[in-house]
């Protein structure tokens, strides 16, 4: 067990260098600089500029450069926020994303495995319409349409909640939900089908036949069960809501990771994108781990490290 | 076909015919302003009003459908085509191969897909020059998109081979003489089908998302042209006082969505009735 975690943990740390890899080729191929402005600098201005950074020298020394900062926790400095580090401005952000990104998944997964659930145990009667159309409109409307949606209706129309800005609980709803609206319906499904996988099984049967109550024969039976369909899934859950984030915190104004993520690209800045970018991974590294731990730890038949990896 | 297969269908067809008439139809064409005429609601003349610049926003949404279907088609055919040859040798080959192709995969998949589009649109853009800028962002979001989708078809194709190259029928092929490269096109491919066409069904609609994500956030198509995305984000601006701005392009989006999921869920309850999601 411990072996398999640190064997999973080194291979990790593998995809980290070769996600900075590419991300670093990738940037330095982009057009334009990070100094590039409308008002053209001196030249031996721009030269001290980039001495500064170290632009000056060869790009595969910049590179091993970087790669030696990283081994040590260094992110180097941002460009456009002159005297800010990334790994402070990323300290900043994080925290903000993370929350964002935790309210989100309870949402999805409150709304999502209760939906799936009705769903599930009303196979073809009016609930269960109901409830696949929710989730095909939940994977169909675009983030920026739901949280503008959401925003003129709740916000400016109702002004029941306010329409952007992050200063506060109240403030953290409106983008969760926008953020939690896919993820939820993809939730939904899963545990519909998990359900339906066991819904005609002989030991659901049983439950009923000792004279269990419906409710909990729902919950301790049919769901436990159905769950798991919805923990594979937690990966990709993970992922959906990372690229969410970019765009929700971009509409709400909110000073998450992500909307750092997309003006650093266009001021080229390259540092805080490769930052970004390595937390992310990192993210869904640490996350795909978690998952298979957790389906060992739920399903006993499932072997960690077996022939069958 | 199910009946919401239908629905999905004759939306499709509908959003194909406005892509195609658009400005004809409504007599005004998408890039033409009329100052005196700006930030009108919908009437009789402008269907769904008009802009801050006074174009027409119907003929609007019209171009942007010609755009994001454009797009999402030729980045969806272009990961059809990549990912089933890579997926489907990888599989059939097997062995060190398969386990090469695959860490690659595996690599692609772990990055963010907004992000690696983003960064690829921006380096192709900067790669590509002697075309008109429309052109350029086109090429560059298509094969950007391209990108991060034909992972996710290799996948599936290199599972669906590696099932289907245990069959009977496969021996049989090759017990009668048949090589690789023919087993592989003539017999495994037309078994594999039908999976891939559902694949196809739900790609198209990611890949508009995708792109009207990108252009949402101003680093795709720029304006005078239009694809949802950019109108979205004008809406978006300017909804506090102009909510029909934000209100049709989204129902625009959100409509054709529905239809692909639609007409995607009732593909697969047709061609790959084993799978459930």
């Amino acid at each position: 067990m411990t072996r398999y975690v640190a064997l999973r943990l080194l291979q990790g740390v593998g995809v980290l260098w070769l996600v900075a890899t590419v991300t670093f080729a990738l940037l330095r191929l982009l057009p334009g600089g990070p100094f590039d402005r409308e008002k053209v600098l001196p030249p031996e201005v721009l030269r001290n500029v980039e001495a500064r950074y170290q632009l000056d020298a060869p790009v595969a020394v910049q590179y091993l450069r970087y790669l030696q900062g990283l081994v040590h926790g260094d992110l180097g400095p941002s460009y456009k926020y002159v005297g800010r580090d990334v790994a402070d401005i990323l300290r900043d952000a994080f925290p903000v994303s993370i929350g964002l990104g935790a309210l989100a998944l309870g949402l999805a997964l409150g709304f999502g495995v209760s939906l799936g659930l009705v769903a599930g145990t009303h196979r073809g009667r009016p609930p269960d319409h109901a409830a696949t159309l929710l989730a095909v409109l939940g994977m169909s409307v675009p983030s920026f349409v739901l949280g503008a949606l959401l925003i003129l209706v709740a916000g400016l129309w109702l002004g029941w909640f306010p329409a952007a800005l992050w200063e506060g609980p109240l403030y953290a709803i409106l983008p969760a939900l926008t953020l939690a609206a896919t993820p939820a319906a993809y939730v939904a499904r899963l545990t519909r089908a998990g359900v339906l996988d066991v819904i005609d099984l002989d030991y659901i049967r049983t439950a009923r036949a000792k004279g269990l109550s419906e409710s909990r024969v729902r919950v301790h039976h049919i769901l436990r069960n159905a769950l798991l369909a919805v923990v594979t899934y937690f990966g990709p859950l993970l992922a959906v809501l990372l690229t969410g984030s970019f765009i929700v915190e971009q509409i709400f104004a909110i000073p998450g990771m992500g909307r750092f993520f997309v003006t650093a690209v266009t001021n080229r800045d390259y540092p805080l994108v490769l930052g970004v970018t390595l937390v992310y991974a990192a993210l869904v590294v640490l996350a795909n781990l978690a998952v298979d731990l957790l389906y060992a730890w739920l399903d006993p038949r499932i072997r960690l490290g077996g022939a069958e990896r | 076909m199910s009946g919401a297969g239908w629905v999905g269908a004759g939306l499709l067809l509908a959003l194909v015919t406005v892509a195609l008439l658009g400005d004809r139809v409504s007599g005004h064409a998408f890039d033409a302003q009329d100052p005196d005429r700006a930030l009108e609601t919908p009437s009789l003349e402008h269907w769904m009003g008009t802009d801050a610049l006074g174009r027409d926003l119907f003929a609007r949404i019209a171009e942007g459908a010609r755009v994001s279907l454009l797009v999402a088609v030729g980045a969806t055919g272009i990961a059809l085509a990549l990912g089933i040859v890579y997926g489907a040798v990888s599989g059939y080959v097997g062995g060190r191969l398969d386990d090469f192709l695959m860490r690659v995969v595996d690599v692609l998949y772990s990055l963010p897909d907004l992000l690696l589009i983003i960064l690829a649109k921006e380096v192709l853009e900067g790669v590509l020059v002697g075309v008109s800028d429309l052109v350029r962002t086109l090429v560059a979001l298509v094969l950007a998109l391209s990108l991060t989708s034909w992972v996710g078809v290799a996948r599936l194709a290199r599972g669906l081979v590696l099932q289907a190259r245990e069959e009977a029928w496969v021996e049989a092929a090759r017990a009668l003489g048949a090589r690789g490269p023919r087993v592989l096109t003539r017999h495994v491919l037309p078994n594999i089908a039908g999976p891939l066409v559902v694949t196809a069904a739900f790609r198209v609609p990611v890949a508009i998302l995708a792109e009207s994500t990108v252009s949402f956030i101003g680093l795709g198509v720029q304006p005078p042209f239009a694809s949802w995305g950019v109108l979205a984000s004008d809406g978006f601006t300017a909804m506090r006082s102009f909510p029909h701005l934000i209100l049709f392009p989204s129902f625009a989006i959100a409509a054709t969505l529905v239809a692909f999921h639609l007409l995607g869920d009732a593909l697969r309850d047709a061609l790959d009735p084993r799978r459930k999601l």
